[in-house]
C-alpha cells in the first residue's frame, strides 16, 4: 500500500501510475475477501462488522438528516425537466468510458463494443447531454471495478458500511477504490473540465434523492430497523446485478409453508 | 448514502399490488399465469391515471392487492418463526393489519409511477409456480426487471411475491416486520398495533 499512498501524495508520470495500479490489484488480491462459515450468513447476510457499520450507519443517517432531509421533492420540482434529463445524460456518457475499460477487463468484448457505439453516438448526435443511442436499442449498461473482481471470481466479502457512501461489500468497496483510477477520462481530459463528470454524477444523485424522497425516507427514518432494510436491499439488488445468487439462499417454495388462521 | 438510491431502485418499494380480470379455478397455466400480472399491471396503471388524491388511491390499492394477492401467504412469510407462537386471534388481526400497511407503503410510491409503463416479456414454471418478468420503462432511465411470482396454492391464482431488480418483497418485509418485534420486545400485540399506523 505504501505504493498508493505515493500516488495519493501526486505521481504524476503514466508509468508510475500504471506501476501504482499493479501493486494494488496485487494488494487487493493478497488482502481478499472474507467468506462466512456454514451457518454464519443467515438470508444470505454475512455481517462480522455489525457493530461498526450501525455506528457508521447512524452517521450517514445523521448527515442526510442535516443536508437532505423534508426538502421533499424541492430541487427536483424546481428543475425543467430538460435539465434534468441533461444532468443525466452528461453524467451517463461521462461515465461509459469507465464501463467500457471494466467491461474490456472482464472480456465482456460484445457489451464493451455496445458501450463504445452508445459512447460515440451520444457524444456527437447526442451532444453529450442527450441518449439518442437509447433510442436505437444501446440502453444504458454500466459496470465498474466491483464487477469486474466478481468477473474474476472473487468472493463478495462482509457486508461493509461506507461513511457518506453507504451500502458496500468488501469486492465493491475495493472496485470503488481501484475506479479512482479506471476513468481514462481522468488521463485524457485536462481539470477542470475532467471534473465535470463526476460533479454531474454527484448531481444526478441529489436530483433522483429529491425526486424520490418519499421513498427514500421510508427506509432511512420509517423502517423499525433502517441499517437492516438497506443491508438487504443493497446485498439483493447487487447480487441481482451481477448474476450472483446469495450464499446460503432459501428457496421460497409456496407449498412449504404453514399458513393456517393467517 | 444515497448511493445505491438510483431510480430504479425505487420501485421496490413502489409496487406490491396485483390483479386480474376473474380467473377460473382450474390447475394454473402459463397463459393464466400471464393473465394475473397483465391484469395487474392494467389495473395498477388505470388507478394511477385516475388521478385521484393519495388517500383515496391506497384504498383502491387495499382493493385490488386483498383480491388477487395471496395475503394470508405474504402474512405467513412476514411473520416468519414467530407466527408459531401467535393465536388464531393474533394471525388473523396481524393478516389484516399487514395488508394494510402493504397497501399504505406500496401504494405511496406510485407517484414515481406516473408515466411509465411495464411490460410482460415471458412466463416460465419454476417447481410448483410460475414466474412472469416483466420490464418497466421509465422515462430518462434504463429499462429493469420487475418478477412476479404466481401459484395456485390457494385455488385460484394468486401473485405470492415480487422481486424489483432482485429485490424479494418476501424477504424485505419479514425483515421489517422482525425488526418491529423486537422494538417491542416480542409483543405480537404491540407490532400490530404499530403495523396499523406504519406504511
Amino acid at each position: 500500500m505504501i505504493g498508493f499512498q505515493r500516488f495519493l501524495l501526486g505521481a504524476k508520470d503514466m508509468t508510475a501510475r500504471r506501476g501504482v495500479l499493479a501493486s494494488l490489484m496485487v494488494a487487493i488480491v493478497l488482502a481478499g475477501c472474507s467468506t462466512p462459515g456454514p451457518g454464519e450468513a443467515p438470508d444470505g447476510i454475512w455481517d462480522p462488522q455489525e457493530g461498526t457499520n450501525r455506528r457508521i450507519h447512524d452517521f450517514n443517517r445523521r448527515v442526510d438528516e442535516r443536508l437532505l432531509k423534508d426538502n421533499g421533492t424541492g430541487l427536483s420540482d424546481g428543475l425543467p425537466q430538460g435539465t434534468k434529463l441533461a444532468v443525466a445524460g452528461f453524467a451517463d456518457t461521462a461515465g461509459t468510458p469507465q464501463t467500457i475499460v471494466n467491461q474490456l477487463l472482464q472480456l465482456r468484448l460484445w457489451r464493451a463494443t455496445k458501450n463504445t457505439l452508445r459512447f460515440a453516438l451520444n457524444t456527437t448526435v447526442g451532444l453529450t447531454v442527450m441518449d439518442p443511442a437509447s433510442e436505437w436499442g444501446l440502453v444504458e449498461d454500466t459496470s465498474d471495478f466491483g464487477e469486474t473482481l466478481a468477473v474474476w471470481g472473487l468472493p463478495e466479502g462482509a457486508y461493509v458500511e461506507l461513511p457518506l457512501l453507504g451500502p458496500s461489500t468488501e469486492r465493491d468497496a475495493t472496485g470503488r477504490v481501484v475506479d479512482l483510477f479506471t476513468n481514462p477520462i481522468s488521463y485524457i481530459v485536462p481539470a477542470p473540465e475532467r471534473y465535470l463528470g463526476p460533479a454531474a454524477n454527484i448531481a444526478d444523485k441529489l436530483i433522483s434523492r429529491s425526486e424520490y424522497s418519499d421513498t427514500v425516507e421510508s427506509v432511512l427514518y420509517d423502517s423499525a430497523d433502517s441499517y437492516a432494510q438497506m443491508r438487504l436491499i443493497y446485498l439483493q439488488n447487487r447480487r441481482f446485478e451481477l448474476g450472483e445468487t446469495a450464499p446460503e439462499a432459501e428457496e421460497i417454495d409456496p407449498m412449504a409453508l404453514d399458513t393456517s388462521g393467517f | 448514502m444515497d448511493q445505491f438510491f438510483t431510480r430504479r431502485h425505487f420501485l421496490t418499494i413502489a409496487g406490491a399490488l396485483t390483479v386480474a380480470a376473474p380467473l377460473p379455478a382450474w390447475a394454473l397455466n402459463d397463459s393464466q399465469a400471464r393473465g394475473l400480472v397483465e391484469g395487474l399491471v392494467g389495473q395498477v396503471n388505470s388507478v394511477i391515471a385516475s388521478g385521484k388524491s393519495p388517500g383515496a388511491m391506497y384504498g383502491d390499492f387495499e382493493r385490488i392487492f386483498r383480491r388477487y394477492a395471496d395475503t394470508s401467504y405474504i402474512a405467513a412469510y412476514a411473520m416468519g418463526a414467530d407466527g408459531r407462537s401467535a393465536s388464531a386471534a393474533q394471525k388473523k388481526a396481524f393478516t389484516d393489519a399487514f395488508t394494510g400497511y402493504i397497501s399504505r407503503k406500496y401504494g405511496s410510491r406510485f407517484r414515481e409511477f406516473i408515466g411509465g409503463r411495464l411490460e410482460v416479456q415471458g412466463v416460465r414454471a419454476v417447481k410448483n409456480y410460475y414466474e412472469v418478468k416483466t420490464m418497466a420503462y421509465l422515462k430518462g432511465q434504463a429499462p429493469f426487471e420487475v418478477t412476479f411470482h404466481v401459484s395456485d396454492r390457494a385455488g385460484k391464482p394468486l401473485m405470492f411475491n415480487m422481486f424489483i431488480e432482485g429485490i424479494n418483497m418476501l424477504l424485505t418485509e419479514r425483515t421489517e416486520v422482525g425488526a418491529m418485534l423486537d422494538r417491542r420486545r416480542g409483543n405480537i400485540d404491540a407490532m400490530i398495533a404499530d403495523l396499523r399506523k406504519a406504511g
